[in-house]
């Protein structure tokens, strides 16, 4: 019996048989893997299936219908509008937003710290150096939620409180009567447009646009300066031409959309205007990224050192100066083994950001997985969500910084 | 590895399916023991003691609840709950009943499928605030920075009385009282709310208690009370009738000291139906004549156990108030035992 040949599909000698399944080696892992990739699905959706149903006999019905229900909760940092008759739905969209800010400033401090103790650990002076070393023992074998506790404590208890700046034989005053550090956060002057072209979105979306210009320009020029070094030995300064490239527009963008400050001013039990940045936001954006940059500085540190002296003493020859070495011989080789432990540097530092909740910072873990879940009780479906959120932004930064990582790796031919 | 793995989703699996089961009175009985939910430590709410034994006015509730069911108000496992897991801990049959501070709400009664069993506690919530502020009224906050522990009721109830007074405000939310005691001292928030007990309680504890003072208003009812889960009638009046056995006692004069004495007889036939010597009100809860007897013996009657862990002698410092007894002036009150 050959009814499974199909006569038109073999063109060759012989024609697929079932039983090749098993005893062809072409086929029979293929066969293996698609039966185990089958049972797999099977027992998932049976235990899926039994969680299911023994939560809604439990009374413990899934729904997701509260998102749309009014949260009843005011949430102090909103970087969209917000107020409590605001769904749940927009809660945690808030908190969304609150922790990708955070993660943002710290991965970036983190960095830069990061790279700086790194490189300065290695420096030839013996005070810098072991400074370097004391700083990143001390802060990656303290725990992060100690760190963000103690650095929130001592901005509480240190700084002043806005009453303080009372009165006229006030105990605190404020920096240029433009910034006020106080235990609640440091207020700062607050950039307003007085020609609005609408909303403050569009606004500032001109400012980028400006700077996006400058960034083009910058790099041709930098193009410019290349070609004309190799055609005639002689890097053109170009420090001046960078310097208004890089004002100019915006500067022209900002005078015609009027920019003005608002100060801010002790008014009632605050400060009102100008620009709050909290203390909760300082204390964890901070925590985070000298802990985390403590890490990044031995990878740094690795990096550096995986890079044969050969290069250096090469470059030394040369004639170029250690600054340069570093820069332009040593540390674009160091990328590529210090860019892979990053990913997961930045991955660290988003999902500690979820500890800020003992600062009191309304990140997504603060409001959909603390205020939403205990007033609506649906744990298990804001918990879920949660999952679902932080695996999201964990496998969007792990694919961009692999994207980056590609570029930078070195080019095998 | 893989097995672990696999282990583990059998596991959650298998967690699911124990949830289902029959009446949980059987299920105390046949374990011997009685699973309590209680908070991870609220001083004179619940809390364990130097010798690792929990205490409190809302233990108490368990202990009585595990001498009715029990015969024996040591049987109890305190299961010490988070305000994030007390829900699905109960849900989930990991506990028999919560004793948790835990406000009386209607989504919580009917959207969570849960059972209240009375209140053993009417508190609402107040504001507490520096005396130097000058500042006489919750309705004179306007623009101030308010310390809430977040997670709770007061959340809710503080949105909307800012918010039909017309009133903006900067919410700063602490994970734990203590800790919003701790900026509130440090003037991180002008004012610091919470339930009034609590803000009594921790004013108390204060190095200078007389330079804060709390507000008059009580801007919510916080009913607190023991619950259970929904659909469990048998059980439900368990914990039901035992709390209002401990608020009956204390209307009779029945005490941890007499309750004994009682048993044998007396000429009040209320006294006699409670303590099991005329008729059978034990019989009819699936329980033996001298439930509430054993129940009031763990710790006395409810006055008793309110002036032993929360009342004026004791450190929190609580007076009676809307807990008095109704013919005090109070909300106390049970139904007839009869």
């Amino acid at each position: 019996m050959t009814t499974m040949t199909d006569p038109h599909a073999s063109t060759g000698s012989q024609g697929f048989k079932l039983s090749m399944l098993l005893n062809d080696t072409r086929y029979r892992s293929l066969t293996f893997q698609f039966i185990a990739l089958v049972a797999i699905i099977a027992f998932m959706a049976f235990v899926g299936g039994n969680l299911v149903r023994n939560l809604a006999e439990a009374g413990l019905n899934i729904s997701y219908a509260f998102l749309g229900e009014p949260a009843g909760y005011d949430i102090n940092q909103r970087p969209i509008e917000y107020d409590s008759q605001s769904s749940h739905g927009r809660a945690a969209m808030v908190g969304i937003l609150n922790t990708l800010i955070v993660s943002f400033l710290a991965c970036v401090t983190a960095t830069v710290i990061g790279v700086f103790a790194g490189v300065l650990r290695l420096s030839n002076n013996w005070i810098v150096a072991r400074i370097m070393s004391v700083y990143v023992e001390i802060f990656r074998n303290v725990p992060v939620l100690i760190w963000i506790l103690i650095i929130f404590s001592i901005m509480i208890n240190a700084l002043p409180a806005p009453r303080d700046f009372r009165g006229a034989d006030a105990s605190s005053s404020m920096l240029f009567d433009m910034f006020a550090f106080t235990n609640r956060g440091v207020y700062a002057p607050a950039p307003e447009f007085l020609n609005s072209f609408g909303s403050a979105a569009l606004n500032w979306l001109m400012v980028i646009g400006a700077l996006v210009l400058s960034f083009v320009v910058a790099r041709t020029v930098k193009r410019w300066a290349t070609t004309k070094q190799e055609a005639t030995g002689i890097r053109p300064a170009t420090w001046y031409i960078n310097l208004a490239v890089w004002i100019v527009p915006v500067a022209l963008v900002l005078f015609f959309l009027g920019l003005t400050w608002n100060f801010p001013e002790l008014k009632g039990f605050n400060f009102k205007g100008g620009m709050q940045v909290r203390g909760s936001l300082i204390a964890l954006w901070f925590a985070l990224a000298i802990y985390t940059g403590a890490f990044i500085a031995e990878n740094v540190r690795a990096g550096i050192l995986a890079i044969s002296k050969g290069q250096t003493e090469a470059a030394g020859a040369l004639g170029l100066r250690p600054n340069r070495i570093m820069s332009l011989v040593v540390l674009p080789q160091a990328l590529r083994v210090i860019i892979p432990p990053l990913i997961s540097h930045y991955l660290n530092i988003t999902k500690n950001s979820s500890l800020a909740i003992a600062v009191g910072y309304m990140d997504i873990t603060a409001t959909l997985g603390g205020i939403t879940l205990l007033q609506t009780g649906r744990a298990i479906e804001a918990v879920l969500l949660l999952m679902l959120f932080y695996l999201t932004i964990s496998l969007s930064i792990s694919a961009i910084m692999n994207v980056f990582n590609n570029r930078m790796k070195l080019k095998e031919r | 590895m893989k097995k672990s793995v696999l282990l583990g989703a059998l596991t959650v699996a298998g967690l699911a399916a124990g949830a289902a089961s029959a009446g949980t009175l059987e299920d105390v009985q046949a374990r011997g023991k009685l699973n309590c939910g209680v908070t991870t430590g609220v001083p004179g709410f619940a809390e364990p003691d130097a010798e690792g034994v929990w205490r409190g006015f809302d233990v108490a509730v368990c202990r009585a609840v595990a001498a009715a069911v029990l015969s024996d108000p040591m049987a109890v496992e305190f299961v010490p709950t988070t305000g994030k897991t007390r829900f699905t801990a109960l849900a989930s049959g990991e506990i028999d009943m919560l004793a948790r501070n835990t406000t009386w709400t209607f989504s919580r009664d009917v959207d969570l499928k849960f059972e209240f069993t009375g209140v053993n506690y009417y508190d609402g919530q107040g504001f507490m605030v520096p005396a130097d502020l000058g500042v006489s009224s919750a309705k004179d906050l306007d623009g101030a920075t308010v310390c809430i522990q977040t997670g709770t009721t007061t959340e809710l109830n503080l949105a909307d009385f800012f918010r039909s007074n017309n009133i903006s405000y900067e919410p700063v939310p602490i994970e734990t009282g203590a800790e919003a005691v701790q900026q509130f001292l440090a003037g991180a928030c002008d004012v610091y709310t919470t339930d009034a007990s609590a803000l009594a309680a921790q004013r108390a504890g204060f190095e200078n208690p007389a330079a804060y003072t709390v507000l008059p208003e009580i801007i919510s009812k916080e009913p607190l009370g023991p619950l259970v889960r929904h659909g469990d009638n048998v059980w439900g009046d368990i914990v039901r009738w035992t709390l209002n056995a401990l608020i009956t006692a204390e209307e009779l004069g029945v005490t941890a000291g007499n309750a004994k004495d009682m048993a044998m007889g007396t000429n009040n036939p209320e006294i006699n139906r409670l303590l099991g010597s005329e008729g059978d009100l034990g019989g009819m809860l699936g329980l033996d004549k001298e439930w509430a007897k054993r129940a009031i013996m763990v710790e006395g009657n409810y006055g008793e156990i309110f002036a032993n862990n929360i009342g004026e002698s004791t450190q929190i410092g609580l007076a009676r108030g809307l807990n008095a007894k109704w013919t005090d002036g109070g909300l106390i009150y049970s139904p007839p035992f009869r």
